[in-house]
């Protein structure tokens, strides 16, 4: 390779050829497609009549329906044909929709409660999480705290137990002080779960923030509190941020404490979604309908996190 | 790396005699709570926390694998049996086999996720256009709830009506009907290492890809100059030097594939028969089916001093592999 050449092409020496770039881009925009397939299926389902989501050959182009979701938030009863002939003619679009199936909307089904603990015990914990862990990651930060390093990998060794087994003690403990199946219940114990991502994340954040910012404010008369609320937390936003959706999507996400722990009362969406059953069996178009609702907040988070993905999901161990 | 001791006593670790760098004159200065006091303060819930969440629920565990405690008959006295539980379990020959079963998910599933994600990255490596939008699509599936992904994947592998039969048909002019992901003891394991893969070979990728972009254009500069070809410089320069961050993306994914609970107990609940059956599904079903407390509490504690140990060992030699 001459310098004329690389003048020519305007590439530094290390970059790839167009024919390179083109070969590896379509690599991996097939691996992509390959992998959005199964998602894009799912949403494709939640807009299925059942029917149509069991159909075989499997149904590409079909008629769309809100069906599905109709089922996912009632409850419905079926009747015989002259009961409903006897019911004065539906109202609203989901009556007809519920009605073409001889059946009558009997009452609100259980999932918009769910939903609800999922939303209470993800932001709780979140909260609690990244309250707790950016006091102690600045502690971490800016002070000799002796064993510091043990410290902290006692706090992230926390995460390499099994769920399982860690909820045989919890499920005992919570058995005595009435926890079980409690909201208050699962934002501790996810508390404790994500507490040590947080502290590890944001340690990594804080390190980052130089120290004279904070020297310079304490020489001119700011207490080490007041250094830190108006001038580490500032520039530290984004990392809490960023830590904040991590510990949500946890919570949002963790199914093996919510199946093993709650049954009824503080059961979160993951244990629920897959004992939605209609008649003979799944309800395959409101158990997608019930996914679709449950991914879409978790696909914005991820265009959202781009910058911090491999951070988080390191444990800050690798940095870009 | 800390020893198993501190884990194990705590308490004499959480007193932050704090020696102030460098003291400037700044801290000498300070006013308001002292820095010792602070450091204290702001340490102290999250241990609390873990102590109560974490330590303590495990250090009754201990206590309980020492007994025959069975929830279902919990009205009997707590009887002490030593180490019978332990003795059972590592003379019981279907342990082993949830083992053996076990590790071969996760040797398998680790292996596929690291070619797969290294390729991707070394592809997205070369900078095509658009390749930062095709790399968030490729992230989706780790950021999904593993139960979700479980549950709608079942459909998606149904033998009647999922699509993927109904592809590998269109290809292969096999019956869709003839076969099952899920159901037949020859292809259960497979898709469980096969779903694992579509979720965490981006997670692998994500982690190379920092590798590879953390080695400078100047080697590859000067390995032009020398007219090496693009297959030594892979080979001396790429492959070396990600090295690292491979093993660190392999040590993430054992610990997490080792406690792999949610995903096939979705998929395959364990089944057919038992092929899928991971310790932590033996685990879910001494602990939570047949309440066998203190057996199932020993099982946990075998099962974290494993990962402890060996994610421990590994560790060193990673360490000794930086430093070179």
């Amino acid at each position: 390779m001459t310098a004329a050449v690389a003048k020519s092409t305007a590439h530094s020496i290390v970059e790839a050829s167009p024919r390179t770039k083109a070969f590896a881009g379509t690599l991996v925009i097939l691996y992509a497609l390959i992998t959005i397939l199964p998602l894009l299926w799912i949403v494709a389902t939640a807009f299925k009549s059942q029917s149509d989501a069991i159909a075989y050959p499997p149904k590409v182009i079909f008629e769309p329906t809100l069906e599905g979701y109709v089922n996912l938030f009632t409850v419905r009863t079926r009747q015989t044909p002259d009961f409903i002939a006897k019911l004065p003619a539906p109202e609203t679009w989901y009556d007809k929709l519920v009605r073409k199936h001889d059946m009558v909307i009997a009452g609100p089904s259980k999932v918009v409660p769910r939903f609800v603990n999922s939303l209470i015990i993800g932001f709780g914990s979140t909260f609690l999480a990244v309250f707790l862990g950016t006091l102690a990651a600045y502690a971490f930060s800016r002070f000799r705290i002796p064993l510091a390093d043990d410290l902290l990998f006692f706090i992230l060794s926390t995460r390499m137990m099994p769920p399982v087994a860690v909820a045989i003690p919890i499920y005992l403990m919570y058995r005595q002080l009435n926890l079980t199946d409690t909201r208050l219940g699962m934002i501790l114990l996810y508390t404790a779960v994500n507490v040590s991502l947080a502290v590890w994340l944001l340690k990594g954040f804080i390190d980052e923030i130089p120290r004279e910012y904070e020297e310079a404010a304490l020489v001119d008369g700011y207490t080490r509190l007041q250094a830190l609320r108006k001038v580490v937390l500032p520039q530290a936003v984004t990392g809490i941020a960023a830590t904040a959706i991590f510990c949500l999507i946890f919570s949002w996400n963790e199914y093996a404490f919510a199946v093993l722990l709650t049954s009824g009362e503080a059961q979160t969406m993951p244990p629920f979604i897959p004992f939605i059953i209609g008649e003979g069996g799944q309800d395959w178009p409101a158990v997608a309908a019930a996914t679709t609702l449950f991914v879409v907040p978790i696909v914005m988070f991820t265009v959202l996190l781009r910058k911090h993905l491999l951070r988080g999901i390191t444990f800050g161990a690798v940095r870009k | 790396m800390g020893q198993m001791t501190t884990i194990l006593q705590p308490d004499h670790a959480m007193i932050p005699g704090v020696n102030e760098p460098a003291k400037s004159r700044a801290a000498r200065r300070v006013r308001g709570l002292s820095d010792r006091t602070i450091a204290w303060l702001f340490v102290a819930p999250t241990i609390t926390l873990l102590l109560a969440i974490n330590i303590f629920p495990l250090i009754w565990m201990i206590r309980l694998s020492f007994t025959s405690l069975n929830l279902s008959m919990s009205y009997l006295p707590l009887r002490f049996v030593g180490l019978d539980n332990f003795r059972d379990i590592l003379t019981d020959e279907d342990v082993w086999f949830r083992l053996q079963t076990t590790a071969q998910f996760v040797i398998s599933s680790v292996a596929l996720q690291v070619v797969v994600g290294f390729g991707l990255a070394l592809l997205i490596n070369r900078q095509f256009r658009g390749h930062s939008f095709w790399t968030t699509i490729i992230l989706l599936p780790m950021m999904l709830s593993p139960a979700v992904v479980g549950n709608f994947w079942t459909l998606l592998l149904q033998p009647q009506i999922g699509p993927f039969n109904y592809l590998i048909s269109l290809f292969t002019g096999v019956p869709p009907s003839s076969f099952s992901m899920t159901g037949q003891v020859s292809l259960a394991p497979w898709t469980i290492v096969l779903v694992d893969t579509w979720m965490w070979a981006p997670y692998v990728m994500l982690i190379c890809l920092a590798g590879l972009r953390s080695i400078p254009d100047y080697i590859y500069e000067a390995a032009e100059v020398d007219r090496a070809s693009p297959w030594r410089q892979f080979w001396s320069i790429t492959l070396p030097m990600t090295v690292p961050f491979l093993m660190l993306a392999v040590l993430f994914r054992a610990i997490e594939n080792f406690k792999m609970f949610d995903m096939v107990n979705l998929l395959t609940s364990g089944g057919p028969g038992s092929t899928t059956e991971l310790v932590s599904i033996t685990l879910k079903r001494a602990a939570f089916e047949k309440w066998r407390t203190g057996y199932s509490s020993a099982l946990a504690i075998i099962l974290f001093v494993t990962v402890f140990g060996a994610a421990n060992i590994y560790v060193k030699a990673l360490n000794k592999v930086k430093q070179r």
